[in-house]
Parts: C-alpha cells; sequence; structure tokens
C-alpha cells in the first residue's frame, strides 16, 4: 500500500488535492481532527478553540523558531463524523485570502484509511505562492544557516 | 544592473516554458531557437534574457555562435518546489499516525 502523501497541482489551477492513506480505521484518524489535544500533537499548534459541528469554528496558534506568534482560524461548514469536513482556513495577519478544504475520510478495510484533502485557493497565483510557502522558508533558513556558519568564521 | 529576477514568474510564461522544453534535449543557438517560434526574434531573445537572468539557462560561447543551454541544477529547484509542501504534510500525517496507533480512549 502507497503509504505517502500525494499531492496532485496541477498547472494554471487554483486548487489542489493531498491524499493520504493511513493505518488506522477512519474513526480514529476522524478523531484526530475533531479532538483538540490530539490537533496541538500532530499539528504542532495551539488549539485556542474548536467546535467540530456544522457552523463551529476553530482558532489555532503556533510560534515559530524565532518565537513569532501566528494565527490561523476558520469556520466549518459541513461536518459528518468519520466522512467529511468542510471549512475555511484564514492565516491571520498574512496577505493570504481564505481557502476552502474539503476533507473527506474514507473506510479502506477495519483498520486502514484514505484522507482526501481538496483545497480551493481564491485564485491560481495564490494558490502557487501558498504551495511556494514551505519552499521559500526553507530557502530562507537555508540562507540563515549559511549566515549563521560565515559569521562564526569571521569572528 | 541586472534586474534580480523570480524564477516562478519565469516559468509562468508559456513560451519561456517551451524553450525549456525544446533545450531539455540539447544546446542551441539563439537563432535556431527562434525558428521554432513564429513570434519576433527580438520576442524570443527577450525570454532568453530573462531565463539566463534568473539562471534557468547558460550561454556558452562556440566559434562566432552562442549557445544556450539547461542549467539542470537551478532547473531542479524549480521542480522540486512542490515537495518541502509535500514534505510538510508527510511529517504531519505520519505523527497523526503515530499518535492514534497507540490512543486509548479516555474512561
Amino acid at each position: 500500500m502507497e503509504r505517502k502523501s500525494k499531492i496532485t497541482a496541477e498547472n494554471g489551477k487554483q486548487e489542489i488535492t493531498i491524499t493520504r492513506a493511513f493505518d488506522l480505521p477512519v474513526e480514529l484518524l476522524f478523531k484526530a481532527y475533531i479532538d483538540a489535544e490530539i490537533v496541538e500533537q500532530w499539528m504542532g499548534t495551539k488549539v485556542l478553540k474548536l467546535e467540530s459541528k456544522r457552523h463551529g469554528c476553530y482558532q489555532f496558534e503556533t510560534t515559530d523558531p524565532m518565537g513569532n506568534k501566528h494565527g490561523f482560524n476558520g469556520t466549518i461548514h459541513e461536518f459528518e463524523p468519520n466522512q467529511k469536513i468542510t471549512r475555511t482556513f484564514e492565516m491571520e495577519g498574512s496577505n493570504f485570502p481564505v481557502q476552502l478544504e474539503f476533507l473527506s475520510f474514507e473506510k479502506q478495510s477495519e483498520s486502514t484509511s484514505k484522507l482526501t484533502m481538496h483545497v480551493i485557493y481564491k485564485s491560481v497565483e495564490v494558490r502557487d505562492n501558498v504551495l511556494k510557502l514551505p519552499f521559500a522558508q526553507g530557502i530562507n533558513m537555508a540562507h540563515n544557516r549559511l549566515e549563521e556558519i560565515l559569521f562564526k568564521q569571521i569572528k | 544592473m541586472k534586474l534580480r529576477r523570480d524564477v516562478f514568474q519565469a516559468i509562468a510564461d508559456p513560451s519561456r516554458r517551451a524553450i525549456l522544453l525544446l533545450l531539455a534535449t540539447q544546446s542551441m543557438t539563439a537563432g535556431a531557437i527562434a525558428s521554432n517560434f513564429n513570434t519576433a526574434r527580438p520576442t524570443v531573445s527577450k525570454h532568453l534574457q530573462i531565463l539566463t537572468e534568473c539562471d534557468l539557462l547558460k550561454q556558452e560561447q562556440k566559434g562566432r555562435a552562442v549557445h544556450y543551454h539547461l542549467n539542470a541544477e537551478k532547473m531542479k529547484v524549480v521542480a522540486d518546489f512542490l515537495e518541502p509542501f509535500r514534505k510538510m504534510w508527510d511529517d504531519r500525517f505520519d505523527k497523526l499516525e503515530d499518535i492514534m496507533k497507540s490512543y486509548e480512549p479516555k474512561k
């Protein structure tokens, strides 16, 4: 079974699809999305609010390695236990517009499941920039490390 | 002074992507590249200049002619830009799986 996460991002489209197969019953996979304590652990974020129900909302707060706090929030539009969550996602204090996420949870067998995350962005440009975020951060981090090493050598 | 260019902006243009594709298997002169397009020669030159400025292409002097070829290293960076995003989610999902495998419902 292919367990790696797959990303489909076609050129010129304002959407992406992330799929991943889990060695977990669908109930446990779903639980990891609705239990605040568990979300905190695997998303590496603080959960300020998580109302897992239709018209509910959530608020996360992440602290980056420099100690800066970043807020994320969204509203839950559809909620069907062990099947789907439809929600919005917003990065507070960034220029990125809100994105729409369709999460579907599928039972594959008694002990395996599959998650499909279909994300719609406001435009093709926004999508491409969001996809490049970790890439850009990676490059910046590499630069910072390089600067650190050089700086140490100068001293 | 040369303008610093964004690689991703450079490859967002269909003509420039076509040029990169053309050069994937061989190095070519500007004239040979231009003969593959219906656009005016200066337009192709402009595209070549942009691609060169952002390091996707390299120029090589061969006798009197300048040949263009792909800068494989830079191309790899562009091809891999989705990988950190995929890896970020993969790491999160790995963690999720680990946590839930040892999950015991609270009484």
